[in-house]
């Protein structure tokens, strides 16, 4: 027999429990920096004065997140336009003898993928697991580049689903230089303005390749999603 | 004594003995505190970021009920099923119930310390399907049948050749010493798992109430792979978990990645809404929420600890605390290790049984400092210490303390008590550390302060004979 839902019960134990209020743990704040208690908790855009700097110009940004990829070894290439892409796509291709691509519909993906006349997989229409297994590198698009971070948002739409930006073992996502956002906050209100109240079942800040330290603390790239990640900015 | 104590002890003993465990713990934190302390540092204010975080917190736990059932109901609206389990067996139907239902044999999982608590691979294998572990450490441990040492870095206590001797003697593989080839080792075996698997299951870091999402914070890939692939999908999730808003996230998962593991940003961070939507290509077709109580609402009841329920289960109070370096993490005996553990322990798994864990601690509140979410964690330990003596009073500490009481109000009785001490403290030396002793606790390892061979009140006469105070002329 299935067990039944408790919800009632645990709303109404939650309810009593919370009949005594519990006290605010910290001081009251300096004045404007964040409101008392009563007033509810602080607003996201306070978070930006006490989150790592970014400045505010599109170039300084541009410029933090570059340096970001570096340290995290996201592999970070600037185009100065889409054909330019392909070429870098084709020496990749090239380089790594890729035999087998996956990528999915999409204005920045699909036609610098097309160009390189390998037998690609589009996942749009949905596709098998062990074919996508197969493939040397996805090419995917996504929502956003964060500069506080070095992250970048991808959603189920912007990216061709869940499983292309993880599955295979090099990672190429192509974006436009305006892409870029200055924090996750930023990033978080722009997939709100876009989806809202439509939201995809899926959204991830992916933040360089895939990596564990499990074993004694010492990092290792490619634990169990992509051992690469590229990123390939347009104008 | 009970018997979760006596392990306890007997364990501590032993670890705080083996200096290359110790050596291995303290090597394995170093670069952590360098990492930590160089991101904390780039924040333009750790305190501020982290007094709000507190805050928001605080708004979550304490209107519980509003935010959960605005969550259900978010999460509801997208297709998913959610269910609000009231203890561990509950939660644990409902998952083997979905398995069974669907006739699922093969399982891939992701790390969940709520999964611990609950014992729900045991569960699982019971009703007849096979779990893999796919989180590298917890892979390595699931493979050992040993539970997770830390519980954000469960194989934190093996080097690299027990490792690789782990998997020669579990999977045939050839021996290496090299961190990179064991991590393929497991990639490779996993891979084939994450394909065939009939349902994957998660735990959650938080969940959106606003939007009903979880998030799942994870450096690996292991947590995305195991919720893409798989028709089905569970999360289980402790009620706790919950944050108001969405962009609270962009304060979350950088304190969370920085005060956990070192890092700016784990790899992945992902938010789920729900199963496979119209027009989305994958994902699974069903989406299960398990929300779990298990005496959360006990921790809720006690508004002086309620602030426990903050944790986000970073870790970072067992990687600073002096008694999880040197005891190690499966001494604790409990899902939790170290001092959130030694908090929340004695709430979730009874009071008496659990109350030597607040006491196994220095008081010296380097976990408070350390917590992202500012729990005051050393002030719960003495509470938790308190509640246990006022429950249950210890009749040889009773009768210890009327006596004190008893001497320390007679002055003259002080006095001969005193004299008697310097007597009778030289025999002391004929049976110090045997069982005859009644100090042996203390001096098995310590020694003992003998009495100052007079005291300040006899110096004080002799030094100034002459001058009689009121105190002396009595």
């Amino acid at each position: 027999m299935p067990p039944t839902d408790q919800r009632a019960e645990v709303f109404s134990r939650i309810r009593e429990a919370l009949r005594r209020a519990a006290p605010h743990r910290h001081a009251p704040s300096p004045p404007g920096a964040i409101p008392g208690p009563g007033d509810g908790p602080p607003a996201a855009n306070t978070f930006r004065n006490w989150l790592p700097a970014v400045g505010p110009s599109p170039d300084e940004q541009f410029a933090l997140f570059a340096s970001h990829c570096a340290q995290l070894r996201t592999e970070l290439h600037i185009l100065s336009s889409l054909d330019e892409a392909a070429g870098q796509l084709a020496l990749l291709a090239r380089e790594n003898s890729w035999r087998r691509i996956a990528t999915h519909r999409h204005a920045l993906a699909l036609p610098p993928a097309e160009k390189l006349a390998l037998p690609t997989l589009i996942t749009n229409e949905g596709y098998a697991v062990p074919d996508l297994e197969q493939c040397h590198a996805a090419i995917t698009g996504c929502d956003a580049l964060v500069a506080q971070t070095g992250s970048i948002l991808v959603s189920s739409g912007s990216a061709g689903g869940r499983a292309l930006s993880v599955l295979p073992p090099h990672h190429i996502v192509i974006a436009q230089r305006g892409q870029i956002v200055p924090d996750l906050a930023a990033a978080l209100s722009l997939a709100r303005e876009r989806y809202a109240p439509g939201w995809p079942s899926f959204l991830s800040f992916i933040t360089g390749p895939s990596r564990t330290g499990d074993i004694e603390r010492i990092l290792v790239l490619g634990a169990h999603g992509p051992k690469r990640l590229t990123v390939l900015i347009v104008p | 004594m009970i018997a979760y104590a006596r392990q306890f002890q007997q364990m501590a003993a032993r670890y705080t003995a083996d200096l290359r465990h110790r050596g291995l713990i303290q090597r394995a934190l170093k670069g952590y505190e360098t990492k930590r302390d160089e991101y904390k540092g780039r924040f333009q204010n750790w305190s501020q970021a982290r007094q709000a975080a507190s805050e928001i917190k605080w708004e979550a736990i304490n209107r519980l009920d509003r935010y959960l059932t605005e969550f259900i109901t978010k999460l509801e609206a997208r297709g998913t099923h959610a269910f609000v389990a009231g203890n561990a067996a509950q939660a644990r139907d409902y998952i083997t119930g979905v398995a069974k239902k669907n006739n699922v044999r093969s399982i891939i999982k992701s790390k969940s310390m709520t999964a611990e608590e609950i014992e729900l691979n045991e569960a699982l294998e019971h009703a007849g399907c096979t779990v893999f572990e796919s989180d590298l450490g917890e892979y390595i441990v699931q493979l050992r049948r040993e539970k997770p040492y830390h519980l954000v870095f469960p194989a934190m206590h093996l080097t690299r050749g027990e490792i690789s001797q782990l998997f020669r003697d579990e999977l045939g593989s050839t021996p290496t010493d090299n961190p990179e080839e064991l991590t393929m080792i497991a990639r490779r075996v996993m891979r084939k798992n994450y394909c065939s698997a009939d349902m994957g299951i998660s735990g959650a870091n938080f969940a959106v109430a606003e939007t009903g999402m979880i998030s799942i914070t994870e450096n690996e890939g292991n947590a995305r792979l195991s919720t893409s692939l798989p028709k089905i999908h569970v999360a289980l999730v402790g009620i706790e978990k919950i944050v108001p808003r969405l962009e609270d996230l962009a304060l979350f998962l950088p304190m969370l990645a920085i005060a956990g593991a070192g890092q700016p940003l784990t790899c992945y961070n992902t938010l789920y809404g729900g199963p496979r939507q119209p027009g989305e290509c994958d994902g699974p077709e069903q989406f299960h929420v398990v929300l779990l109580d298990n005496r959360r609402t006990e921790l809720l009841a006690d508004a002086e600890q309620r602030d426990a329920l903050h944790c986000i289960r970073c870790g970072a109070c067992l990687n600073v605390c002096p008694i999880f370096r040197n005891v190690g993490g499966h001494t604790y005996g409990t899902t939790y290790q170290g001092p959130i553990g030694s908090v929340i322990t004695p709430h979730l798994r009874g009071l008496q049984n659990w109350k030597h864990l607040p006491s196994a601690s220095s008081l010296c509140g380097a976990c408070t400092e350390a917590c992202p979410v500012g729990i005051d964690l050393h002030h719960h330990l003495l509470q938790n210490r308190r509640n246990a003596a006022q429950d249950k009073p210890s009749l040889p500490e009773k009768i210890l303390y009327a006596g004190y009481v008893f001497v320390m109000r007679r002055p003259a009785l002080y006095r001969l008590s005193a004299k008697l001490t310097r007597i009778f403290f030289p025999l002391h030396g004929m049976i110090k550390k045997t069982p005859l002793d009644p100090l042996r606790a203390w001096t098995r390892t310590r020694d003992f302060p003998a009495p100052a061979e007079q005291s300040f009140h006899a110096y004080w006469k002799k030094r100034i004979p002459e001058r009689k105070t009121p105190h002396a002329a009595n």
